[in-house]
């Protein structure tokens, strides 16, 4: 403690205290435990439960530990028979209405109300009136509502405009008729609305998806990490009988806090689809077999060394999932690169690779998590952090709210759930030019008069640019990040060069926020064509993950992909998977059936064991909690059997653990430094003109496992086949009053229903990726032509 | 639109967040609200609520908090004309659970209910209005009437249009 520290005595204690800290604040820091329903460490103070009442000495009655700021002298009591009386008063008030049925409140065993009903409450109720009853709420798929539980602490109210910064729960009414609620019949949308369920001390909310599926106890408890954006947020899965029943946050200040992503937290539901591949499976023609793995391994060995035989090795590529763990990725490397190919990558969504060999060792965030909160001038280009990476997006809005200025650059006005401070919204191709524009407006203003090459001379930064340039000039802190939309794009190189470049004449960070769980993981181990595991360069590279597809292979490896749906052009993956002669899919459901003639039944998420690298380079491991269904084993298993029936002796191990500490040993020297890690471009020149397309993949539609999660698939968070156009655009094409649009890109041409959206950019219409109805248009960004029907 | 705020409502509004900071608009909401319901018949509907929420760029649920919350505000729809009789401990005193009665009968509802004309919404509870030196009271509209007789009750109810 700082001199600036006062002395209280706690039950006799003498204990060292900030002025102004709580007295509830002290006592939980001692271990001296006072009851609590409203009171959260992570919310505001609201002080009306009451049942933290404790005796202060000289004050005629009892006060609430959490709203009592400390003085020095004061003398608390927290368990003296005025205390204990108070608490205990409150205690029989709160229970005048709850139903009191614990026996089928999935709550029960783990409800803070009869934790400290058994601590505090009457054997007998001495309530012999009415108890009211609360009609139950629909708040949406995710969260189910037993409102009679309810107390009124009003956690579930001060998370909803503290943390998620979307009020949409409320205290109506007053009094006895007072309800939580959300009013008018309406689904929570916030990515954070799970969270509710942990604050709730009662049973009035609850896990809908694992309603009435288990009790409390009868779970066990292990850790996992989420595996579905790069946060890497802490977990714990809780099982029964060998089936992963719920997933709810493990605290990691450093991490996701206390907090977990509804994505995070409901996508286990598709471990237990029923779309699982369970048993190796090969086809001949048209007819699909079950076999046992020796069969399968030496089918698919014998279908990769018949394509070498005949093409060479050159023509068989590998497509892996950016969230495979870091073991996957670094043994499909070793496997492929055995086999004599360098075309392996995770890059899925990526359609830009030209400065490839300039990359960082991986696409990190450039600052920690926590470091975040300090940035005081923030832009992200390409981005919707709050659904992409919600936990990071938590971190920046705490930023925003501290007085952060966060801009973007963006082709849809996304909303927030905070104020931004400053937006440019333009269409994909033009975004190349809003950066450049805030980079020369920030170049003016640096007073560093160093020439920067290729910026065209005839751009005028508008005020807007000025505006964002000088925000970055003038922080302290300032970080440019480049969003999962930018990542995308189709000029990632230029977007890397002049946000990097800016980053750099603003003196701050630089980092991006990625699509999938590992790909920093992917890069470090090498699951990229032109780099070895360490950042060791290939003398020559292979063929990344557009151009796998674009230069048709013969035969294709697929780890936890589906092709259509997870890659840039979901077109030209669909054909290129119908036109070769072999498909080895190493996949956890059944969908890869259509286009492999080799299905390998894989463990997935919590049925794994590996680990992630995180945004921040944090290595966290995890191991398999739950059997995966019927035969499947886990990835790196299966990669193993494939490299032994190859013959490829080298892939050789005993356990993961063996894998990450051989990966450790080539990876222990980097030091991941996004700075200067871009290729400076001849000319910046923004390709692509005419209506171009945003190709957004919604957070519930990003990789397999979520598109297998039913909870998760009826939020307003996936993808649907809609074209989104706003107003003036549709004005001007002459669509404005139809109901649907022909959408042209390359040879391929849908028909879709309009919605006049007028968050999206000029010229520009917004179909999403991840969707299968969609991938028949190809690519997610380029130019498109709209016609009315 | 009928429904949507009209400029003499909105006018008001702007009278009301002229007084407060301009990062505290939220604090003419009460007023608002009165002046949405008064426009509007006497109550309430969710398309004003979201309007006013929208106009004072608040949350939505926060509106319907303050609405659900104030029993001068009202959700659902009533009569024109809104009866209060206070029924707190000077009233009740003096006899206004027999101005109630009185006041049932005569128009053949219930405290909560409104005449089937629309005319008149007799208000489900009315807690202390501050009049006692006049119990029983009432207050029609925004106006107090004090020692109430069954007769006076008459006098002022028939004369309401």
């Amino acid at each position: 403690m700082s001199d600036n520290s006062i002395k209280i005595e706690v039950d006799g204690q003498e204990v060292e205290a900030r002025p102004g800290q709580m007295l509830i604040e002290v006592t939980d820091r001692i271990g001296n435990y006072v009851p609590r329903f409203c009171y959260h460490d992570k919310l505001s103070i609201a002080a009306n439960c009451r049942m933290c009442l404790v005796e202060v000495e000289k004050a005629p009655k009892p006060l609430p530990a959490c709203a009592t700021p400390v003085m020095d002298g004061m003398k608390v009591h927290t368990r003296s028979e005025l205390a204990l009386d108070a608490q205990k008063s409150v205690m029989e008030f709160l229970l005048i209405n709850p139903p009191l049925d614990c026996p089928i409140c999935d709550q029960g065993g783990e409800c803070e109300l009869q934790d400290l009903a058994m601590g505090y409450g009457r054997d007998v109720s001495r309530y012999q009136e009415k108890k009211r009853v609360v009609k139950d709420k629909n708040i949406g798929p995710l969260v189910q509502t037993d409102m009679t539980r309810c107390i009124h602490c009003t956690r579930c109210v001060r998370f909803g405009e503290e943390v998620a910064g979307l009020r949409e729960l409320g205290a109506t009414g007053r009094s006895e008729f007072m309800e939580i609620g959300t009013y008018i019949e309406n689904s929570m949308t916030s990515e954070l609305s799970g969270n509710v369920i942990d604050l709730c001390p009662v049973g009035a909310l609850t896990s809908k998806p694992f309603r009435y599926s288990a009790r409390t106890w009868e779970m066990s408890q292990h850790n996992g990490i989420a595996g579905h954006d790069p946060v890497g947020s802490n977990l714990h899965f809780h099982v029964k009988n060998d089936q992963v029943k719920r997933v709810v946050p493990a605290e990691n200040e450093a991490v996701n806090e206390v907090w977990l992503s509804d994505r995070d937290r409901y996508s286990y539901e598709g471990l237990n689809s029923g779309e699982r591949v369970t048993v190796p499976m090969v086809r001949d023609g048209n007819n699909w077999q079950e076999v046992d793995w020796d069969t399968a391994i030496k089918r698919a060995a014998g279908k990769l060394r018949d394509v070498i035989d005949r093409h060479g090795a050159g023509k068989i590529g590998a497509l892996v999932s950016p969230s495979a763990t870091s073991e996957e990725h670094y043994l499909a490397q070793k496997f492929m690169r055995g086999l004599g190919s360098h075309n392996i990558d995770h890059r899925l969504r990526q359609s830009d690779f030209s400065d490839q060999e300039a990359a960082p060792a991986y696409p990190g965030l450039g600052i920690s998590l926590a470091g975040v909160e300090q940035l005081d001038a923030v832009l992200v280009v390409g981005g919707f952090p709050r659904k992409d990476q919600p936990i990071f997006n938590h971190r920046l809005r705490k930023a925003a709210l501290a007085g952060a200025q966060v801009m973007v650059i963006n082709p849809v006005d996304f909303s927030f759930n905070f104020d931004v401070a400053a937006k440019s919204i333009a269409a994909p191709a033009d975004i190349v030019h809003e950066l450049a524009a805030v980079l020369k407006a920030a170049v003016a203003m640096s007073g560093r008069k160093t020439a920067l090459t290729g910026l065209p001379a005839a751009l005028r930064p508008r005020q807007l640019h000025k505006n964002i340039a000088s925000a970055l000039v003038n922080a302290e802190r300032p970080a440019v990040f480049i969003g999962s939309l930018g990542i995308s794009h189709p000029q990632l190189s230029l977007l890397r060069y002049l946000s990097g470049t800016l980053a750099q004449r603003v003196a701050g960070v630089f980092g991006y926020l990625e699509h999938g769980a590992n790909s920093a993981g992917a890069w470090l181990a090498g699951a990229v064509p032109h780099r070895l595991p360490g950042m060791v360069n290939t003398d020559t590279a292979g063929l990344d993950a557009t151009a796998m597809l674009a230069q048709q292979m013969a035969a294709y490896v697929l780890l936890d992909v589906e092709p259509e749906l997870d890659c840039f052009d979901g077109n030209l993956a669909r054909e290129a998977m119908a036109r070769a002669e072999s498909v080895i899919a190493i996949s956890g459901y059944k969908s890869a059936a259509k286009y492999a003639d080799v299905l390998l039944p894989m463990a997935m998420y919590a049925e794994n064991t590996g680990s992630y690298l995180n945004m921040e380079g944090r290595q966290q491991s995890f191991s398999a909690v739950v059997p995966p269904p019927g035969k499947a084993r886990p990835a790196w298993e299966v990669i193993l059997a494939l490299a032994a029936k190859s013959g490829n002796s080298a892939v050789k191990y005993g356990s993961t653990g063996e894998i990450r500490s051989e990966l450790d040993e080539i990876t222990k020297n980097i030091r991941p430094d996004n700075t200067g890690a871009w290729r400076m471009p001849e000319t910046i020149e923004a390709t692509g003109d005419g209506v171009q397309r945003i190709g957004y993949i919604p957070m519930n539609s990003v990789d397999a496992l979520v598109r297998h999660a039913p909870a998760l698939q009826q939020t307003t968070d996936v993808a649907d086949g809609f074209a989104r156009i706003n107003g003036k655009t549709a004005q001007k094409l002459g669509v404005i009053r139809q109901e649907s649009i022909n959408v042209t890109c390359l040879e391929n041409s849908l028909q879709m229903p309009l919605l006049i959206d007028n968050t999206i950019a000029d010229n520009c219409v917004l179909i999403h990726g991840g969707h299968a109805g969609n991938a028949g248009l190809g690519p997610l960004s380029g130019q498109v032509s709209v016609t009315g029907i | 639109m009928r429904n949507r705020l009209s400029s003499h409502v909105r006018a008001e509004i702007d009278r009301w967040t002229a007084i407060f900071p301009a990062d505290r608009k939220q604090s003419a909401v009460l007023a608002a609200l009165r002046e949405a319901q008064h426009e509007n018949g006497g109550y309430l509907t969710r398309e004003l609520m979201d309007a006013v929420a929208d106009y004072l760029e608040m949350p939505r649920i926060a509106v319907y908090e303050v609405a659900s919350f104030y029993s001068m505000l009202e959700t659902e729809p009533c009569g024109r004309h809104s009866v209060s009789v206070c029924t707190n401990i000077s009233c009740m005193l003096r006899g206004a659970d027999d101005i109630v009665a009185h006041i049932e009968r005569k128009l053949g509802i219930k405290t909560g209910e409104s005449t089937s004309d629309n005319r008149i919404y007799l208000k489900q509870e009315e807690e202390c209005l501050a009049a006692c030196c006049g119990a029983p009271m009432m207050m029609v509209d925004h106006k107090y009437h004090v020692n109430l007789t069954p007769e006076l009750v008459d006098e002022v109810l028939d004369g309401l249009d």
